[in-house]
């Protein structure tokens, strides 16, 4: 049994580690988080299952489609909600409530559009495969490979190319990058399109794990994200990583040797414990914030 | 600018006081003349409802309102009190189920009330319209203590205390069940009381409960808690939440290998979980008082109905909510009255003998329903009786 929850935490915990990374990135370059990323999510999550069953096309191609019209729906959350509050001198929280509203927003929106009941996948990836005690399906596989190439492509993307330097100089100090020639408008709108891109192809992968797509699937989603991007240390993305997947095991653990009443008592407990011990989180630095 | 939004504030809170007191005055004018003594001929009685229109939950809602829409046509054809519908969408929560009810009561001054869905909702809102003398009755709260909010409460649903134990009774005695697995949402009054008779029927039958796991409403992911029952090797495992926890739960149990039967409370009594459980709902027990393929006369005559108007096989809610409708007709017609609820109250009460889709009806002493209850299989994406 050990093994087999091992393999269930780290499927858990890898579309938390997803999630988080979203916020990550915005939290990294803007200093901000971002609230509606949940429901952008949820979106990706709608889209992806629309294409599947009614334009019929593979998986990668809908999640393709979902990550376009996450990219798109960052774009739009950038210039309504993000923008106008960063030319001004407004307070510090302003665009967390912003965002608020337009997650809000959102979720009214998905309500009318697709209504209320839960949809899921068509499945055609419940095949499983047994390795001596383990039983991995299809889909876990599917969702283990595609996060962690991304979080490994991100990694790279924001280590190696020039875009990736500009953005890690943004999220340094955005005055002396625009000085220094980075367009830094230019960055922020790709880095929110880059992390609601994420944030929808989450989406997609969650609704193929646990078959239940529904409007209000992105609030504890969301949740868990955030408490992700704190265990992780703000906006460092291996943090994300890893902290995912630790609060991911921490939950499936407490259920699989505990008490399943307990089971978020005893991770949210765990990242309290953490903090403690590093208030900064796992991998985040006192001084610097940056999307590295 | 301070003073500016200071103003406002103070402005704000003043007119939120006086229209609060405009309006408990108003409350106030009409709650008094329902007492006094209305014309006969051609009245309307308004009853309100209160149900689970959108949100997690909302498959419930549709059906109840379906049939509730189905019977107020069919009453308003023939009965001289004419029944007027207000509905306000509890969304499931309770805030939002007391909001709903406040408004019934002392705005619309209903003359009764239908719902809410859940019983957590039931919980909240049953004191305050009880304290405002309003019958109430649900058609879908099973939880044990409903009626005991007050005289004024009522329901028309099976308890699932009558229900569930006849369900275990029979998977017992055709299964020859030793060990069971309980789960539950333990965030959800009416899965946690039917938990709690859960527990009681499995341990009257001397059945060994080799683990009890809980989840929560919303929850998606049930693998740990499946693994962690699998690894135990239950007989049976008893399911009590809603429809859509109890379908991913059926979904996941059935991936991970485990095929044994699963009883469900009320919360398996709904089409949805085939819907979405698909063949992993195959071999899924529940009892309930709704039959559709029942051999009666009532019953084909609903079904068709139903059938011609929304284009599905009526749900137990969709059954229990047209029965409420006609039962609260035949109190309003008893009573007299389409405004007076002190009447509607002691008029319904002294139902009985009624006979209704759901099978022959009456209130008991407490107020709950006096009724049979069906054991149904889950067979071919169908429901059919369990023998």
């Amino acid at each position: 049994m050990f093994w087999q929850q091992l393999v269930n935490g780290l499927t858990l915990g890898s579309t938390y580690s997803l999630i988080a990374l979203g916020y990550t990135l915005i939290m990294g370059v803007l200093n901000i988080v971002n609230m509606a990323h949940g429901e952008i999510f949820m979106f990706g999550a709608f889209v992806g299952l629309l294409l599947v069953t009614h334009l019929k096309v593979n998986i990668f191609v809908a999640m393709l489609g979902a990550a376009l019209t996450g990219a798109i729906l960052g774009i739009i959350l950038e210039r309504v909600a993000l923008r106008p509050l960063r030319r001004k001198a407004v307070s510090h929280l302003a665009p967390l409530i912003s965002t608020i509203g337009v997650s809000i927003f959102l979720e009214s929106v998905a309500l009318k559009l697709f209504g209320p009941q839960s949809r899921d996948f068509p499945s055609s990836f419940t095949a499983a495969f047994e390795f001596g005690p383990m039983r991995i399906s299809l889909v876990q596989i599917f969702i283990l490979a595609v996060s962690f190439s991304l979080m490994l492509v991100l990694r790279f993307w924001l280590a190696k190319t020039k875009i990736g330097k500009a953005l890690r100089a943004t999220a340094e100090n955005i005055e002396t990058a625009n000085l220094l020639g980075v367009n830094t408008n230019k960055i922020i709108v790709l880095t929110v399109s880059l992390a609601s891109a994420l944030g929808s192809v989450a989406g997609v992968l969650v609704g193929l794990s646990f078959n239940a797509v529904e409007p209000t699937m992105g609030i504890t989603m969301g949740l868990k994200g955030l408490a992700v991007l704190i265990l992780g240390g703000m906006g460092n993305i291996t943090g994300a990583m890893l902290g995912g997947l630790i609060l991911g095991i921490a939950e499936v653990f407490s259920v699989a040797y505990g008490n399943s009443s307990y089971r978020d008592a005893v991770a949210f407990g765990m990242i309290i414990v953490i903090l403690f011990i590093r208030p900064q989180g796992l991998f985040g630095s006192r001084d610097q914030q940056g999307g590295k | 600018m301070k003073l500016f939004s200071e103003g406002h504030f103070l402005k704000g809170v003043a007119v939120i006081a006086l229209s609060g007191m405009l309006l408990s005055v108003a409350g106030c004018g009409k709650t008094s003349s329902p007492t006094a003594t209305a014309p006969v001929a051609n009245q309307e009685a308004k009853i309100g409802v209160i149900s689970f229109l959108s949100g997690g939950g909302a498959a419930y809602g549709e059906a109840i309102k379906q049939g509730l829409d189905m019977a107020k046509e069919e009453l308003n054809a023939k009965n001289k009190i004419k029944i007027n519908l207000l509905y306000e969408d509890s969304r499931g929560e309770k805030t939002d189920a007391i909001n709903a009810a406040n408004k019934l009561v002392n705005k619309d001054s209903v003359v009764g009330i239908i719902g809410p869905t859940l019983s957590g909702e039931m919980f909240a809102v049953g004191p305050i319209v009880n304290g405002a003398g309003v019958p109430i009755m649900g058609t879908s709260t099973t939880a044990e203590g409903i009626t005991d909010i007050g005289e004024f409460v009522f329901r028309n649903a099976l308890p699932e205390s009558v229900a569930i134990p006849s369900a275990v009774k029979k998977a017992v005695d055709k299964y020859k069940l030793k060990t069971v697995a309980l789960m539950y949402s333990n965030n959800n009054d009416f899965a946690v009381s039917g938990y709690k008779t859960f527990e009681k029927a499995v341990k009257d039958s001397g059945l060994q409960i080799v683990a009890t796991e809980t989840f929560a409403d919303k929850d998606t992911d049930f693998s740990a808690q499946l693994t962690k029952i699998a690894s135990l090797k239950p007989d049976a495992v008893m399911v009590s939440s809603l429809y859509q926890e109890a379908a991913l739960v059926l979904k996941k149990a059935r991936e991970l290998g485990i095929k044994v039967p699963f009883v469900g409370g009320n919360g398996f009594n709904s089409p949805q979980l085939m819907k979405i459980a698909g063949t992993a709902a195959e071999g899924a027990l529940v009892a309930s008082p709704w039959f559709p393929a029942k051999d009666d006369a009532n019953v084909k005559k609903f079904v068709e109905a139903y059938k011609a108007k929304y284009n599905k096989v009526p749900d137990q809610f969709a059954a229990q909510a047209y029965d409420a409708l006609y039962i609260m007709s035949a109190a309003l017609d008893k009573s007299g009255s389409a405004t007076d609820r002190k009447k509607l109250r002691d008029s319904l009460a002294g139902i009985k003998d009624f006979q209704g889709v759901t099978g022959k009806f009456a209130f008991d002493a407490q107020r709950n329903p006096v009724m049979e209850a069906t054991v149904l299989l889950v067979k071919d994406g169908q429901f059919t009786e369990f023998k």
